[in-house]
């Protein structure tokens, strides 16, 4: 049977796409609408944020940039005092951000990678103890480990006369800990040489004994070697040249000790802090990296006749690292981030003096704020960019 | 013709059950794992033994001042008399009932949502995160028939809870819609979701908290008012869709390459095909990377501390600086983290219980 096609069914017929029905139209407007809307929020922020910052008197650019800060800062790693500018605040500040970044990530890391072995040891105790330690501190949150650590045990430590000492050098209080700080001499820096030599001739020794594994089978302990000249060689060098290195001891002179390094108890309960709640998270990135390398692996390597070392140097850590490295560049981004926690306890970090204080007393919000975020920002966006070339060189090559 | 030695036999295996077979093979198998066995019982047992004498055969628990904690041990008074603040904050005593119902009806709740077979549950999640959020607010806050408890009255366990629950409400469905859009193929969109997620993603959180109590305000126009509270609101959920964002997006990459062709061939329009048969199962595989996120918030809304709100964390700084209660920074710091740590494990133990229980094909 023939359908007629009477006037009445063509018109309803598929005969022409609608315009608002063409993908294409639709994508670009759609996309005009979302930069429309952008712009527009962008624009009604910045006309808002112009107009409130007139009428409250604040001033706009980053000129106060060079006004003399005037507060003191705790700890310092480069010269500063209440006479330097605000321009100088920042990098103090970045700079102590960064010391108790580098530290931490560090101690996480020795520590994390320790207890993630550990909770696979086929020891019972052993694993549940490193269990026990991952569930306890990674549930926990951060900031009440920093005040716990910082006001429940540091706090509770005696003043300066009471010191604990550990010999007539080391001295921890109240006020912090006190660790001699070495003071090189005349001629102490030729041994930069000695150590360089000893780095080149440890490089040629692996150099040499990767050469004549290929070509005989025979291996070399290069890396003990490699070690004991690093060791060595500088260390004849330095008691060679007379030992030209002082130790400059803390002591206590009236209510407070002098001389030495002092690590103030705000960087070391942040750092504790930081470190122990970190390895947590690295153990457990540790232990799914061992576990992702599979058995026949292991079971290979054995019937190769490597032994238990070889098995876990040349097999399975090269594979669990391929696993294990981008969350654990992750968790170092967590902690250098985490560590803007300072300002709870007063550690002086980018947060603390420049978003706390250089804030409080210049008032010029936007400005600081976004330069503290650019810091951020360039710091993650460096070791992303990091991570993606190390990703793309250990990727695993496939047919 | 070759010669070959023959092998004696193997003796038997030694008796495998039992407490000595156990402690040798799991405690000491080796020289070495005896030696570790022994220098951490002897840094473990004792350490323990310690903690239990201070917290529990020692401690005090009944009292109302400083006077009943003479004994050394842990001064569970202190957590005691302040107990009601660490739940409610500074919620007039007269109106806790209503957050009692907020917290008995959210209880209800999501252990009717939690709990595998219980039946409507879809009706349940509906009220949940639609009607019974506006509930909440009403009981809370006030107004209609009830006195008006302004938000910087809110306080304790009960901001921190709150502060979670609104930040993961928030934060979901932004996360989704942002998820989308950096798949998106538009390249506007897609960049935009791209620069929105890696921003948030990259700066600390208190920097973001920072952001909206001080530049937020600049920001809006005189008249907007904002709560301080929803000021931090809007700031957790800013942050904590991009990470959501991030989980989902590594969902709806596992979501294999066939499903999206099976929406299109079924001419499904992108919303109903993404609503109807990407979402679900992208969602589904990454409900244990959401609660992981979750627990992050969770542990992450300590942070309002800083910014001057009550929470949990705050409450009990507050009570430390009670020239009555001087010196008692370890109970309350321990009592405070048990009750994070019971939130958290709690969570993690259900995720790891989804991850089981979904385990349906997509890996080996």
């Amino acid at each position: 049977m023939a359908i007629e096609l009477t006037p009445g069914l063509i018109s309803r017929l598929p005969h022409r796409e609608r315009w608002f029905y063409n993908s294409r139209v639709r994508s670009i407007l759609f996309q005009v609408l979302a930069i429309a809307a952008v712009v527009g929020f962008i624009y009604y922020f910045l006309s808002n944020a112009f107009h409130n910052m007139e009428t409250r008197g604040i001033s706009t650019g980053f000129h106060f940039l060079d006004n003399k800060a005037g507060f003191g800062i705790i700890q310092s790693l480069i010269p500063y005092d209440e006479t330097y500018t605000y321009g100088r605040t920042f990098l103090v500040g970045l700079l102590n951000t960064l010391l108790v970044s580098v530290l931490g990530i560090v101690l996480a890391t020795a520590l994390g990678f320790v207890l993630g072995v550990a909770r696979l040891s086929r020891n019972w105790l052993v694993s549940r103890v490193a269990a026990v330690y991952v569930e306890l501190f990674r549930n926990i949150p951060l900031l009440l480990q920093i005040f716990f650590w910082y006001f429940a045990v540091l706090r509770t430590l005696p003043t300066p006369r009471q010191s604990i000492s550990l010999g007539e050098a080391v001295f921890l209080n109240i006020r912090g800990l006190y660790i001699p700080a070495p003071v090189p001499e005349v001629g102490f820096g030729w041994l930069g040489v000695s150590l360089a030599l000893a780095i080149g001739l440890a490089i040629a020794v692996s150099v040499w004994a990767r050469r004549r594994q290929r070509l005989t089978g025979q291996t070399f302990p290069s890396f003990w070697v490699g070690l004991a000249i690093i060791v060595v060689l500088p260390l004849l060098h330095f008691y060679a040249l007379g030992a030209p290195l002082q130790w400059d001891l803390p002591t206590l002179k009236g209510f407070n000790f002098k001389g030495g390094i002092t690590i103030i108890p705000e960087l070391a309960a942040l750092l504790v802090a930081l470190s122990i709640y970190t390895a947590a998270f690295i153990a457990e990135i540790v232990r799914s990296g061992i576990l992702a390398v599979s058995k026949g692996q292991h079971e290979a390597a054995e019937s190769l006749g490597l032994s238990h070392g070889q098995t876990l140097r040349l097999v399975i850590v090269p594979q669990a690292l391929r696993v294990i490295i981008p969350p654990l560049t992750s968790q170092f981004l967590n902690l250098t981030k985490n560590s803007s926690l300072a300002t709870a306890i007063g550690y002086p970090d980018l947060v603390s003096v420049f978003m706390g204080t250089t804030l409080n007393q210049t008032g010029q919000a936007v400005e600081v704020i976004a330069m503290t975020m650019a810091v951020y920002l360039l710091i993650s966006l460096v070791i992303s960019y990091l991570m993606n070339v190390y990703n793309a060189k250990k990727a695993l090559v496939e047919r | 013709m070759a010669v070959f030695d023959t092998i004696d036999a193997k003796p038997a295996p030694g008796r495998q059950g039992g407490l000595v077979s156990w402690l040798r093979r799991n405690l000491f198998s080796s020289w070495t794992n005896g030696i570790l066995t022994l220098v951490l019982l002897y840094l473990v047992v004792p350490s323990l033994w310690h903690l239990i004498q201070w917290s529990l055969i020692q401690a005090d628990w009944v009292g109302s001042s400083r006077e009943a904690c003479e004994s050394g041990g842990a001064c569970w008074v202190f957590i005691n008399t302040r107990f009601s603040q660490f739940i409610y904050g500074f919620y007039p005593e007269a109106e806790r009932w209503r957050v009692d119902i907020v917290f008995a009806v959210s209880a209800l709740l999501v252990a009717a949502l939690l709990y595998p077979k219980t039946p409507a549950k879809g009706w349940i999640a509906l009220f949940f995160f639609v009607p019974f959020p506006l509930l909440v607010l009403w009981l809370l806050h006030g107004g209609l028939g009830l006195t008006v408890v302004d938000t910087h009255y809110w306080g304790g366990l009960m901001l921190t809870l709150l502060l979670a629950t609104v930040g993961i409400c928030g934060a979901l469905p932004l996360g989704i819609l942002l998820a989308l859009g950096r798949r998106s193929k538009m390249p506007v969109i897609h960049s935009l979701c791209v620069v929105f997620i890696e921003f948030w993603r990259a700066v600390p959180l208190i920097t973001v908290l920072f952001m909206a109590s001080v530049m937020l305000p600049l920001f809006l126009s005189a008249e907007v008012e904002l709560d301080k509270l929803l000021r931090a609101v809007i700031g957790i959920v800013l942050f904590q869709s991009s990470y959501i964002a991030e989980v989902i997006r590594g969902g709806m990459q596992a979501i294999p390459k066939g499903q999206y062709e099976a929406g299109e061939s079924l001419a499904l329009s992108y919303w109903k095909s993404m609503a109807l048969i990407i979402l679900p199962q992208a969602l589904k595989i990454t409900i244990p990377s959401l609660v992981n996120t979750f627990i992050d918030l969770f542990k992450d809304t300590s942070l309002v501390t800083i910014i001057g709100l009550f929470d949990l964390l705050a409450v009990g700084k507050a009570g430390l600086a009670d020239p009555n209660w001087l010196g008692y920074s370890v109970e309350a710091y321990v009592f405070i983290g048990l009750i994070y740590w019971i939130f958290c494990f709690g969570m993690s133990r259900y995720s790891l219980f989804l991850e089981q229980k979904l385990h349906t094909g997509h890996k080996h």
